[in-house]
């Protein structure tokens, strides 16, 4: 009977609390349970099956806090038909929610390091999870370093944020953009730039990277030079995705599945894989 | 047997080296050829050697996923090939690729490193020069990220 | 005439008059019997109910892209090797509605497809099919989420096994420890003996179930010179493998040429038509699509059978991860044999050889995984030849 064996592939409903929308294409939007109470919990660096109705359904990573209570909150940019459905969604609204999947970025194995963050675009709406847990339990890390880098100012995600958390004492915050406007009086460069100068302890760092790859590639190869260990430096791959339960084989990157052996990977398990063109 | 370092001593790249120095640089140096699409090295390689090029064409190339091999710039006769093996630790940070038949002169990074280390008068020559090469390669680099002509510019 | 009732370990003979009952009991006990029948010019895969739908004394000749069916002159029942039909369409149907979702009370209503699941009892599963479902049952039910679909067919599924005594043209058991003789994962197992004395099975009990059904049938115990007749069908099976694939340390080489240049090779012969996945039976990829009725108040999820050598397949915003035919078979092959292995613990191959018969350029992956892992040219990429060195480097 198969009431014995439970359906992955089936979703849980889940409404729209609030839309908002960032920089260009990209957009955010908050969940909670369609039937009411409830939470969801999940790790930083996880993400959800998302399914717009009659739509489609695709990968997505949590961008909100785990912490107590958890906010399941999305963000993403509308580059094909779900995601374009999904900017269209209203307050209100209910979607399909699968999940949450994937290895976590390592927030315990990082406790007693220094952690350096490096996010690429809308890379850093994963790592804005771990940014989350690691403000919240402040005393467990050392020096915490978030680099950020994206097209132009114009580009830059959580812009608010980012300023709030420039203003703590106790965490530093560098942006740069590749290309500047005439107002723009920060950096300017690809965010591997402020790598070489940032303020942790290449001894005792875990770093944490997520961007499109050759961004990624780069920075783990500037942390290396800089004396991080391969071990020590994590990444966070992206793949297609049609179950996110590794049953339909779509994710594989060389022997992993992104969704269950990933997203977030350590460096030294995929570096070579990251040099094999098309794998 | 004809030695290398007649022409070593005709690179321009080389040009004002000394007879002393062009000898020690000629025992780190091998003749190499390199057939059209072959990779010369690969990013994340060590850089074990660098090179110049006698004749051909080299691709330095990123591979984007996705968007494919994307080629950042295109050296040729005359020109050198890589400075990585001069920054620990010395690993390439782009992929090279020949895009036509192609002769070089490699030479040992390894070998050539310990012979700077121990005629300093040697190391000076060589990093003036390469000063020179990355300093264009850098201005020219610049003037390309200004994406001079596109339309919205 | 059979004494006491068979239990699990016996082995026993069943008369050629006698495997009609077999069929029968089957069906008494609600199975769905699934055999091998001729059908469009090949041996395939058909509900059954009698023993003359069998194809008595046909065989193939089977050749990398080529099928004959061949009349044996003899009326063995089984005397065919595996041809394009695989067990898999049934337990993993290539099409299946996974849920449906209904829009009601301003909210979202999904009811999962959860009917019962039908009962196969598949007759005439050879070795190396016998070890695909094993490898199916741990890639879709082993894993941290199991797909409820296959696991409710498989749990019903009753498995009759016949043992091979001749090998095809392009199957290698042999070389993947998958055959030619059956020694678990079956109900019951068959070996057909047949020659100008005799025309009977010897049948071999491996569950409780197949002895249950085995009650109703009538055989007598196997004597010596029976299991001896048996075991020569099958060591003639085993001595006659056209095929060898060299699996000592394959994952490894394997996973050391990604950059080989035969890749290219049989790259620009490949048609990327993706028979081989349609044809094997371990293969597992799906996709699923989404579909809406036209007043969106009713949505379905279908799944598909899906297959890696498609362009769409590894879409990513942006374009594909592998536009390259070059990088698709790549990534078939090299999940086939060594990834696969990472992953799942056991070679994703099983030597059946019908992506060999059934490719239509006829490439070979025992022929390639030679050339590719063979030896001297393994290893990524090479640096520039040298002409002369006259360094002292």
């Amino acid at each position: 009977m198969n009431g014995a064996v439970l359906d992955p592939m089936l979703p849980l409903p889940y409404r729209v609390r609030q839309t908002r929308r960032e920089t260009g294409d990209t957009f955010t939007f908050d969940l909670s349970p369609a039937a009411g109470g409830g939470s969801f919990a999940f790790a930083a660096g996880q993400f959800n099956m998302l399914y717009v109705p009659g739509v489609g359904e695709v990968p997505i990573s949590i961008s909100g806090d785990p912490g107590e209570p958890p906010t399941l909150v999305h963000t993403t940019r509308a580059v094909g038909a779900v995601t374009r459905a999904m900017r269209q969604l209203k307050r209100g609204d209910v979607i399909g929610v699968r999940g949450p999947y994937g290895v976590p970025w390592p927030v315990a194995e990082a406790e007693g390091n220094d952690v350096v963050i490096v996010a690429g675009g809308i890379g850093l709406a994963p790592l804005r999870s771990a940014v989350y847990h690691l403000l919240r339990h402040r005393d467990q890390y050392g020096k915490i370093v978030l680099l950020y880098g994206t097209r132009t100012p114009a580009d830059i995600l959580y812009r608010r944020e980012l300023e709030q958390w420039r203003a703590r004492f106790d965490l530093e915050v560098q942006v740069s953009v590749d290309r500047a406007t005439p107002d723009w009086r920060g950096h300017v460069g690809v965010v591997t730039t402020l790598i070489p100068k940032a303020g942790f302890d290449r001894l005792n760092t875990v770093a944490m990277v997520c961007g499109p790859e050759v961004m990624m590639r780069h920075a783990a190869m500037d942390l290396e030079k800089r004396g991080v260990a391969p071990t020590s430096i994590y990444v966070s791959m992206e793949r297609n995705m049609k179950c996110g339960v590794a049953l339909c084989g779509h994710c594989q990157f060389g022997p992993t599945f992104v969704c269950k052996d990933g997203a977030v990977f350590r460096y030294d398990r995929v570096r070579e894989l990251l040099a094999i063109r098309e794998i | 047997m004809e030695t290398l370092k007649p022409v070593l001593a005709e690179q321009p790249f080389l040009h004002g080296l000394d007879d002393r120095h062009l000898d020690l640089m000629v025992g780190c140096a091998s003749n190499v050829r390199f057939a059209p699409g072959e990779f010369i090295f690969r990013e994340g390689e060590e850089a074990n050697h660098f090179y110049v090029i006698r004749h051909g064409r080299v691709a330095i190339e990123v591979f984007v996923p996705q968007r494919g091999a994307i080629t950042i710039e295109t050296i040729g006769e005359g020109d050198l090939l890589g400075w990585s093996w001069l920054v620990a630790p010395y690993h390439w940070r782009f992929d090279a690729r020949a895009t036509e038949l192609t002769r070089a002169i490699a030479l040992d990074a390894r070998c050539l490193r310990g012979k700077c280390d121990q005629d300093h008068d040697l190391g000076y020559e060589l990093f003036k020069r390469f000063v020179l090469v990355i300093e264009q390669r850098l201005q020219a680099t610049r003037m390309q990220l200004l994406d001079l002509y596109s339309v919205n510019s | 005439m059979n004494g006491q009732s068979p239990q699990v370990g016996d082995t026993l003979v069943l008369g050629r008059q006698d495997l009609q009952s077999l069929i029968t009991e089957l069906g008494r006990e609600g199975y769905r019997v699934i055999g091998p029948v001729l059908g469009g010019g090949a041996i395939v895969h058909q509900e059954l109910t009698s023993v003359d739908q069998l194809p008595a004394g046909w065989g193939s000749e089977q050749a990398p892209g080529s099928y004959r069916l061949k009349a044996r002159g003899d009326r063995a029942l089984f005397g065919y090797v595996s041809g394009p039909h695989i067990w898999r369409t049934y337990l993993h149907p290539p099409v299946v509605r996974v849920w449906r979702a209904v829009r009601e009370n301003g909210g979202l209503r999904l009811i999962a497809d959860d009917g019962d699941a039908p009962r196969f009892a598949f007759f005439g599963v050879r070795p190396c099919d016998l070890h695909a479902i094993a490898i199916q049952d741990q890639v879709l039910t082993k894993g941290p989420y199991a797909d409820p679909c296959y696991a409710a067919r498989r749990e019903q599924a009753f498995i009759v096994a016949v043992n091979c005594g001749r090998a095809g043209g392009t199957c290698f058991c042999v070389s993947m420890k998958t055959g030619p003789k059956a020694t678990s994962g079956f109900d019951l197992a068959l070996t057909e003996i047949i020659d100008e004395r005799r025309h009977d099975f010897l049948v071999e009990v491996g569950t409780k179930a197949g002895a249950r059904v085995l009650g109703g049938v009538s055989c007598r115990p196997a004597a010596e010179a029976d299991t001896e007749a048996a075991a020569r069908v099958v060591a003639e099976a085993a001595a006659e493998m056209g095929r060898v694939l060299d699996t000592s340390g394959l994952k490894e080489r394997l996973a050391r040429s990604y950059e080989h240049p035969r890749w290219a090779a049989t790259a620009s012969r490949c048609l990327t038509c993706a028979n081989c996945t349609m044809v094997c039976p371990t293969c597992f990829c799906t996709t699923v699509e989404d579909a809406t009725d036209l007043t969106g108040s009713q949505a379905e999820r279908w799944r598909k059978w899906d297959s890696c050598f498609s362009v769409e397949f590894s879409y990513l915003h942006g374009g594909s991860v592998r536009p390259s035919a070059r990088a698709r078979y790549r990534q078939w092959m090299t999940h086939k044999l060594s990834t696969w292995v990472d992953q799942f613990g056991t070679s994703g191959c099983v030597g059946c050889g019908r992506c060999i018969t059934w490719c239509p350029v006829g490439i070979d992956i025992t022929e390639e995984a030679a050339v590719i892992a063979g030896g001297e040219q393994a290893g990524q990429g090479r640096i520039g030849a040298k002409e002369n060195d006259d360094g002292d480097a």
